[in-house]
């Protein structure tokens, strides 16, 4: 099987009230979290009324993956079982959880319950985009680039995948901190290859000057 | 690609403390499944599957979740024979919420927010048993334990270590219990799944690890993780496919990796939780993949869904069936009921089995599946 390499096609940094696509802050506002995510989206011109709905975690990723696959302007050339995701994080679902809880006491809510897993950002982004392929949901301590790195690069090797999204998802204390990738098998150089090193340095950068 | 052999396993339940254990009680038709009156956990009665509070007594430096995981990967590295200290080897987790009991019993504080993460119970275990190497955690919804098997076959494949511990477990906590009856999607009697009259789930606790190896065991009985697969509706939430179409292709995958046919696979441990939408989804895909011939279980009526354990602990029992050659029956299911036949295993088969399908989907529109092979 012909192996075409694969390449960061694009990714998108969001922390500390900073939106970061490809290396260059498109988006800064003063608000905090749940006011920071509805000012992004705002802004980006997004429509999706879904996000109104969802949690917190749910909604930076929607954020971030919309920015993310701008680079492909409508034009998706994968099927939905070659496209995947891999996200990870420290805190799973705790903002979801914490907010369930309080509100359980009084009332416990289906509508809130649904977000106490970590893997409903994966399902809600599966529904907007109609990806079906090869997904899965990691706990590490710190963003761990080396096995983001793996788990993907073998997927593709298998030749499971062609297009994933993946990296970090997390929100603590309303604060969302994501570094999202769209990762893809092109038989050209577009972006830059996708190694650990390449995951660590976009990850690593202060955009915060 | 390297075999992926299974060394050890483990199931720690209601039912008993060993894989072993549970298989005979499952033969004897046993279920831990039944009403408990329990205020801390519900104002209403509800009908599940709970480990015995005097388990949890006399470790008070690990937590409930802690302890049962401690004790079914004390168990299965035991009978494995191996030392988790070895470079080769490494320790993958899998649970649904870990220790949300936590966050209810005391004041929620960033402290304890920080705390009840998974991975500082990954560390305390990894520490416990003396692996070197960083724990993998997998907190994928229902097919945590089904997906940390097939990142364990997949590592090994690799070569990236020799031998992996794949352990999962979930307790029954006020906060899981609430958000399922939230949904409606409790049932109050014995679970039925595949049943006509299926209205529901019933929540189980356990812990289940299976010891995983490039190198085979020195026993007859030769058990292989073949392939596996993953996928995602992209439909619904908390809902599942209404085609089937994305757990056949987890199906598919895991057929395909594995090297077996429709005609090679003995039977099928579904994820039967006995809703009405789960099983006759899972009904269509097993239609899909041609599969219908073989008979199907679904263990939910003897442990409940055991969440993050589920995929392992069913693992497990459907790996004794493979040396044992008997098929376990569906506990509950009485008349067939679902969108597409299949044949339900209703009483306790014996015959000579090489193969099994497992698995498994979850709310977030996830699916995985696995084929186990006798070699």
């Amino acid at each position: 099987m012909e192996q075409g390499r694969i390449y960061i096609t694009s990714a998108v940094v969001l922390r500390n009230g900073v939106m970061v696509k490809d290396g260059s802050v498109i988006f800064r506002a003063p608000e905090k979290g749940a006011a920071f995510l509805q000012a992004a989206y705002e802004h980006l011109g997004i429509d999706y009324p879904r996000f109104y709905k969802m949690d917190l975690l749910s909604k930076a990723g929607t954020v971030a993956v919309d920015m993310l696959l701008r680079v492909h302007l409508g034009a998706w050339a994968y099927r939905p079982e070659e496209t995947g995701m891999v996200l990870s994080n420290r805190n799973a679902s705790i903002d979801a959880d914490v907010q369930y809880l309080e509100a359980s006491k009084a009332y416990p809510s289906p509508a809130l319950f649904v977000y106490t897993l970590p893997n409903i950002v994966i399902g809600e982004i599966s529904i907007r985009y109609k990806f079906k392929g090869e997904n899965a949901f990691f706990i590490s301590e710190t963003f761990d680039a080396d096995w983001i790195h793996w788990y993907v690069t073998d997927l593709v090797q298998r030749g499971l995948l062609k297009a994933c999204i993946c990296g970090w998802i997390d929100v603590m204390n309303e604060q969302p901190d994501g570094c999202l990738f769209l990762v893809e098998q092109a038989p050209a150089a577009t972006g830059q290859l996708f190694t650990a090193e390449n995951l660590w340095d976009i990850y690593n950068k202060d955009y915060e000057m | 690609m390297k075999k992926v052999f299974v060394l050890s396993r483990n199931i720690v339940s209601p039912l008993g403390n060993t894989a072993k254990a549970n298989f005979e009680a499952l033969c004897a038709g046993q279920t831990s499944v039944k009403i408990h009156h329990d205020a801390s956990r519900s104002e209403v009665p509800f009908c599940a599957s709970l480990m015995d509070p005097a388990f949890f007594e006399g470790t008070p430096s690990f937590t409930p979740f802690e302890s049962v995981l401690k004790a079914s990967v004390a168990d299965a590295v035991t009978q494995a024979g191996i030392d988790p200290s070895d470079p080769g080897t490494a320790l993958i987790l899998s649970s649904t919420k870990g220790n949300i009991g936590r966050l209810e019993q005391y004041p929620v504080t960033d402290e304890l927010k920080k705390e009840v993460a998974l991975t500082v119970s990954a560390e305390r275990l990894a520490k416990h048993f003396g692996f070197v190497n960083p724990p993998v955690i997998v907190s994928h919804a229902c097919i945590s334990g089904t997906l940390a098997i097939i990142t364990a076959k997949r590592l090994i494949d690799a070569g990236k270590y020799k031998t992996i511990v794949v352990a999962g477990a979930d307790l029954i906590t006020r906060f899981i219990l609430s958000g399922f009856q939230s949904f409606h999607a409790v049932s109050g009697t014995l679970c039925k799944p595949f049943d006509a009259n299926r209205d529901g789930i019933n929540l189980g606790e356990a812990a289940a690890t299976v010891v995983l190896s490039a190198d085979p065991s020195s026993g007859n009985e030769k058990i292989i993780i073949g392939g596996g697969g993953v996928s995602n509706d992209a439909n619904h939430i908390s809902g599942p496919s209404r085609t089937g179409e994305e757990l056949f292709m987890a199906i598919d995958r895991a057929m395909k990796e594995a090297g077996t046919g429709a005609a090679d696979i003995d039977f099928i441990s579904a994820h039967g939780t006995a809703t009405v939408y789960n099983d006759d989804m899972e009904s269509r895909a097993i239609n899909l993949g041609g599969v219908q011939g073989a008979p199907v279980n679904s263990l939910k009526g003897y442990y409940g869904h055991t969440l993050g354990a589920a995929g392992l602990l069913e693992t497990v029992i459907s790996i004794e069936s493979l040396c044992n050659n008997k098929i376990i029956p569906t506990k509950g299911f009485e008349t067939p009921g679902t969108v597409e036949p299949i044949s339900v295993c209703s009483t306790l088969i014996e015959k000579p089995v090489q193969a099994f399908l497992k698995t498994a989907s979850g709310f977030g529109g996830c699916n995985a599946a696995i084929v186990v092979v006798k070699v």
